[in-house]
């Protein structure tokens, strides 16, 4: 084990898997020559060299495209996007030539590519700069959505992400590179795709949450126990598949689920959950499925806006008592 | 061929002498040739019809007869699936390449088929089968059935086939641009010899797709040839109703690349230029081939095509690239009128197996909804 950045544990993924397999290439805005505008590519342009670390003009359309190509044709892309709010001008190749080739081949061609990069809110960016994608990309049959919490998640899932024959959203965060965890450095270390890690084990309430949510997810779990209540803390990690049957289980021991979510409410990843969990494990629910999600409101800029606008300690913790019917 | 043809003006460069009633590619449309201008600019190529003949681009005899073959199959293909389509057997849009098997068959010839690359837009069944695609597989995609190229997942606008590089088949216009460079950025990655041939019709190069898939693909050298197949209309509008600036091979110019324009209505034209710009894509310079051709139906079946005038409509047809090959057979003396109905009534025959096939092949078991989604094979679907 060694202590890593977030960042860190990604560039680990990313350079053990370019080691190992010469079809991984790195393409994206900056990541090369800049070293990466987060510095998650730092040094892989020295280590592997320019055929393989490759910087784009500002297309995401045009890269995101190439990506797919390049995975029909046999190699295995890692196109990462500034941010994947970048990626809406690249909607049509994700969507369409990423998702559904393989399907209207009949199977005859795999997509095996990876895009990756920070999502969701990073401050005062407004609008435009602090969409969650989470819901949106996994709307779609033929993608993976991977969102992991923790740098040692980050790395595990990211190798599993790479070598997936499937394409994947491996969705990051701006204001979690920084954050430090400690990370396998076991070959090989893979994690599969789609399984919940119970981060935290209660009996009383469940909440689910990842990303950024999930730390927010475990204050909140602190603060309930300084009351009394011990909330269970699942992780999803992979967004699509979900791991429903790790939630059913722990609703079934807890008979509460609040989920926490920086999309917006409206047909979004929490909506999805208690829409899952209402229908397998409904006699098993002492109260509604609540939700603490972003509002139902784009993004405002203004400081006080902002932290309002997304999911609070505080908020989770209100959700919870609520679920309990405490006070 | 790289660097080669690198000159200063754009002066069309004729390829070949003009003979005997020969169209010019440029005129052929109504469009201007591209003038001179000062500073370094890419040369432009023109490969008007009537130039060459079979002897001098090195096609044997068979070929000759071969290629013939080749476009007659697309066209009684399509006319089949037309009628199949108003008999309610092909669901959905149906978009005929009529008129245009020049084009798919000149490129076939061209190219190393299972070494390069193909991909295209909807009107795909043209290509499909100038690649060797059979009838069986492609009318029972039209059908819907187990036995087509798809299995009946794709559809007439989705034909694919791994074997034969044939990358698709795609209906977003313009959205599979930028895949097709990154099948050539493939090729060049693995170092295998390979190039792309990425087709488009006339109005896909109105999507920033396009746009920025010249750039990348210029900026990255990579081994692709973009053909734009000009049939005069997008749908219902005709380019110079889109385009501020129609002569789309001119667009090359502003990504560094080479361009040419051929004419669609003569094989061997569009054989010569398909094979000068493979040879630069071997040598990783992509460059722009502009093809001007015509279909002679609707987008779609349901389109009656009412934007265009009978006169227009008759005028084309008189160029009939299948028409034109079959002159050049009989007059060379290549095959005989007897020899051209033989083959004929062959492939007609073919293409009415194909609807036997199609017809008697199974409908996708309602299982198979949830296969080929994901490569992975315990897929945890929502399932009713």
């Amino acid at each position: 084990m060694a202590v890593l950045q977030f960042r860190e544990a990604i560039r680990a993924a990313m350079v053990e898997e370019m080691a190992r397999d010469e079809n991984i290439f790195l393409i994206g805005e900056e990541v090369a020559e800049y070293n990466g505008a987060y510095k998650v590519s730092e040094g892989m342009l020295d280590r592997f060299g320019a055929g393989r670390v490759i910087d784009t003009p500002i297309s995401e359309s045009g890269f995101a495209g190439l990506g797919v190509g390049a995975a029909m044709a046999g190699l295995r892309p890692v196109v990462e996007f500034m941010t994947f709010n970048f990626s809406f001008v690249a909607f049509d190749q994700l969507v369409n030539n990423a998702a559904k080739i393989r399907y209207m081949s009949g199977g005859q061609y795999a997509i095996p590519i990876v895009f990756r990069g920070p999502n969701g809110a990073a401050g005062q960016l407004a609008a435009t700069h602090n969409t969650a994608v989470e819901s949106l990309y996994s709307y779609f049959p033929g993608l993976k959505v991977v969102a992991p919490s923790n740098p040692d998640d980050a790395k595990g899932l990211l190798k599993s992400a790479i070598r997936d024959d499937d394409p994947v959203i491996f969705l990051e965060s701006e204001s979690m590179y920084g954050l430090k965890g400690e990370v396998s450095d076991a070959a090989d270390y893979l994690i599969p795709l789609g399984k919940a890690r119970i981060a935290r084990e209660g009996a009383d309430v469940t909440l689910v949450a990842h990303q950024k949510s999930y730390w927010r997810a475990l204050e909140a779990a602190d603060r309930l126990a300084e009351d009394g209540y011990e909330a269970e803390v699942i992780d999803p990690r992979t967004i699509r598949p979900l791991d429903i049957d790790a939630i059913a289980a722990s609703v079934r021991k807890t008979n509460r689920l609040v989920v926490v979510d920086e999309s917006n409410p409206f047909a979004s990843f929490s909506s999805e959950v208690a829409c899952q969990v209402q229908e397998r494990v409904f006699d098993w629910l002492d109260a509604p499925v609540l939700r603490v999600t972003a509002k139902d409101a784009p993004a405002p800029y203004a400081k006080n806006l902002i932290e309002y606008y997304m999911p609070r300690t505080e908020d989770i913790v209100a959700a919870a008592k609520k679920a309990l019917y405490a006070r | 061929m790289a660097g080669e043809t690198r000159k200063k003006t754009r002066q069309p460069v004729a390829e070949g002498k003009a003979q005997g009633n020969g169209i010019s590619a440029v005129s052929q449309n109504g469009h201007s040739a591209a003038t001179a201008e000062d500073g370094a600019s890419e040369p432009f190529v023109d490969y008007p019809a009537g130039a060459y003949t079979h002897e001098e681009l090195g096609i044997s005899d068979d070929e000759t007869r071969a290629m013939y073959r080749n476009m007659l199959l697309q066209r009684r293909f399509e006319e089949r699936a037309a009628q199949m389509y108003g008999k309610q057997k092909i669901g959905g849009f149906l978009h005929l390449y009529i008129g245009q098997e020049a084009v798919s068959t000149g490129s076939a010839y061209a190219m190393e088929i299972g070494k390069d690359s193909v991909i295209t837009a909807y009107r795909d069944h043209g290509l499909g089968l100038a690649l060797g695609m059979t009838s069986n597989e492609c009318m029972a995609e039209l059908f819907g059935k187990v036995g087509g190229s798809s299995r009946g997942k794709g559809g007439s606008m989705h034909y694919f086939k791994k074997e034969l590089n044939f990358y698709g088949g795609h209906g977003i216009v313009g959205g599979h641009i930028a895949v097709g460079a990154g099948i050539a950025f493939a090729h060049k990655y693995k170092g295998d010899g390979g190039v792309c041939l990425t087709y488009f019709g006339d109005g896909a190069v109105g999507q920033g797709s396009f746009h920025e898939t010249m750039n990348l693909a210029a900026l990255y050298e990579t081994p692709c040839v973009f053909v734009i197949e000009n049939n005069e209309y997008a749908m219902g509008t005709a380019t110079h109703r889109a385009f501020a600036q129609p002569d789309f091979y001119r667009y090359a110019d502003s990504y560094g690349m080479p361009s040419a324009l051929a004419s669609g209505m003569d094989i061997f034209s569009v054989y010569k230029a398909m094979s000068d710009h493979i040879a630069m894509a071997r040598n990783n310079r992509p460059s722009i081939l502009e093809v001007r051709t015509y279909r002679y139906r609707g987008h779609s079946m349901s389109d009656p095509a009412n934007y265009r005038t009978k006169e227009e409509l008759d005028a084309r047809k008189e160029q009939d690239p299948i028409i034109r090959l079959k002159g050049y057979l009989l007059e060379r003396e290549l095959a005989s009128n007897e020899d051209l109905d033989a083959a004929d009534a062959e492939i007609k025959q073919e293409v009415m197996d194909s609807v036997a096939f199609s017809e008697e092949s199974p409908a996708p078991a309602l299982p198979e909804i949830y296969e080929h989604v994901y490569a992975q094979t315990d897929y945890p679907f929502l399932t009713d």
